[in-house]
C-alpha cells in the first residue's frame, strides 16, 4: 500500500504493517473527537513515525496515486480538522 | 485496502486518514478540466504543472529572503550587545556600577531577544529545505509526466488514451495538491515572520534596545525574567569587577566619580553619585512599555528625575550608543 505523509512524500508499506498503523490512526482519530491536543499530537507523531519505520520511499518519478494520505506532522488540531472538512485543503 | 470506496460511515467514525485522503483527493480531481479530447487534457495540465513549479521555487525564494532578513537582525543585535558589554566594563571601570548595572540589563534584553531570531532562523531554515526538496520531487514526477504524455499521444486513440490518462493524472494531481498547500504553509509562516521583524527593525532604528524583551506577558512571567535577568546581570557585574582587578570597586569611590569617561561622568548630577545599592530584583529591569525619551542621543537634562523606585535611572543611558564626549558643563 502506498501511504502519502503531507510535505514528505510517498512511502510504501506492505501489509502487515498496516494493522498497526490503523490502531495509531484509530487513536488519533480518538483524539480528535475529544478535542484533546496533547494525545493528539502525541497521536498524530506516534502515527507518522509508525508509517516511517515501516515504509520505505517510493521513486520520486513514479506516479502511483497513494491509498492513504496522512497530515503533516506538525500539523495542530485545527489545521487537521479543516482537512476532513471541505473548506482548506489545496488552494486554487 | 482501497480507501475509495471508504464513503460508508459518518465523518466522525470514518479514520482521519480516510477522511482526509478522500478530501484530498475528491479536492484534486475537481481540479482537473476536462477536455473534449483526453489527449489535450494532457497538454493542458502539463502547463499547470510547469506553473506549480515556478511557484515552489518563487516559494523557496521567498523563504531565503526571509531568512536572511532574520540573519543580519541577528548580526545587528549581536552588534548591540556587544557593545551593551563594553559600555558596562567602562561604566564599572568609572565606579559607576548603576551604570554597569543598566548597560548589562539592556545586553540582558538584547540576548533574549537573539535567542528568539535564533529560534527563528532555524524554522525559517527547515521550511526552506523542505521546499527545495518538494520543488525536486515534482520536478521528477512532471518530467516522468511528460514522458508518458508522449507515450499516450503517439500511441493511444482518443477513446482508448482515457484510462492511462486517469492512472497519470491522479499521481501528478495528488502531488501537485502537496505541494500546493506546503507553499501555501511555507507563505503563512513567512508572513508571521516578517511582521515581527518589521518590529524589531523598528526597534533597532529607535535605538530603544532596552525594550526588546518584548512580547506582553503575565505578572508572575515578567516578575520571573525580572528575577533572571537580575541574577545574570549581578554574575556579570562579579565577573566584570574581578577582571578589572581591585581598583575600581565602587564602594571605594562613593564620591564624585573619578574618571572623565563620558559614559559614567557625564551624568553623575543631582546627587546620583552615589554608589548604587539596588538590592531588589526590580529595580532592575525597566518596564517592557517603558519607552525611552525621544531624545535619545541628547544628554538627559540636569533636573530630570531619577525613575522613581529605583537608582537605576533609565535616563542613566541615554541610548544604547551614547555620545563620548567628556565636556562637562
Amino acid at each position: 500500500m502506498i501511504v502519502r505523509i503531507l510535505g514528505e512524500g510517498q512511502l510504501r508499506i506492505d501489509d502487515p504493517a498496516t494493522a498497526g498503523l490503523s490502531d495509531l490512526d484509530a487513536r488519533l482519530t480518538a483524539a480528535i473527537d475529544a478535542g484533546d491536543e496533547p494525545a493528539f499530537r502525541r497521536a498524530l507523531k506516534a502515527l507518522i513515525a509508525g508509517a516511517r519505520a515501516a515504509g520505505t520511499p517510493v521513486p520520486a518519478d513514479s506516479l502511483q496515486p497513494s491509498e492513504l494520505i496522512l497530515p503533516y506532522e506538525d500539523a495542530d488540531l485545527a489545521e487537521v480538522r479543516k482537512m476532513m472538512t471541505d473548506e482548506g485543503l489545496i488552494p486554487g | 485496502m482501497e480507501a475509495g470506496t471508504g464513503t460508508k460511515g459518518t465523518a466522525a467514525s470514518m479514520s482521519v486518514m480516510k477522511r482526509v485522503t478522500l478530501i484530498f483527493r475528491s479536492k484534486a480531481n475537481k481540479a482537473l478540466d476536462r477536455m473534449e479530447d483526453p489527449r489535450e487534457t494532457l497538454d493542458y495540465s502539463y502547463q499547470r504543472q510547469l506553473e506549480m513549479l515556478q511557484k515552489v521555487r518563487r516559494g523557496v525564494a521567498d523563504v531565503a529572503t526571509s531568512r536572511k532578513r532574520v540573519e543580519l537582525q541577528m548580526n545587528q543585535i549581536q552588534q548591540q550587545s556587544n557593545k551593551l558589554e563594553k559600555q558596562a566594563r567602562d561604566a564599572l571601570g568609572a565606579g559607576r556600577e548603576d551604570l554597569a548595572r543598566e548597560a548589562l540589563t539592556r545586553r540582558s534584553s538584547a540576548q533574549s531577544q537573539l535567542n528568539d531570531l535564533q529560534a527563528q532562523y532555524a524554522s525559517l531554515q527547515a521550511e526552506e529545505e523542505k521546499l527545495t526538496v518538494a520543488s525536486q520531487r515534482l520536478q521528477s514526477k512532471v518530467d516522468a509526466f511528460r514522458t508518458r504524455k508522449e507515450t499516450i499521444k503517439a500511441t493511444y486513440t482518443a477513446a482508448e488514451a482515457q484510462t492511462r490518462i486517469n492512472e497519470a493524472f491522479s499521481g501528478i494531481s495528488e502531488e501537485m495538491g502537496d505541494v500546493g498547500m506546503a507553499i501555501q504553509r511555507a507563505e503563512d509562516k513567512t508572513a508571521q515572520m516578517q511582521a515581527r521583524a518589521g518590529a524589531i527593525d523598528e526597534l533597532l532604528a529607535s535605538g530603544a534596545l532596552e525594550d526588546v524583551s518584548g512580547t506582553p506577558r503575565d505578572d508572575i512571567q515578567a516578575e520571573l525574567d525580572r528575577m533572571g535577568a537580575g541574577n545574570d546581570v549581578e554574575l556579570e557585574l562579579q565577573k566584570l569587577r574581578g577582571e578589572l582587578g581591585s581598583g575600581s570597586t565602587p564602594e571605594l569611590e562613593a564620591g564624585p566619580p573619578a574618571g572623565s569617561d563620558g559614559n559614567a561622568a557625564r551624568n553623575s548630577n543631582s546627587g546620583r553619585t552615589a554608589p548604587a545599592p539596588p538590592e531588589t530584583a526590580n529595580g532592575v529591569q525597566p518596564p517592557a512599555d517603558g519607552v525611552q525619551p525621544p531624545a535619545g542621543h541628547g544628554a538627559p537634562t540636569a533636573g530630570e528625575p531619577a525613575i522613581p523606585a529605583s537608582d537605576v535611572g533609565e535616563s542613566a543611558i541615554p541610548s544604547a550608543d551614547p555620545p563620548r564626549t567628556s565636556d562637562q558643563p
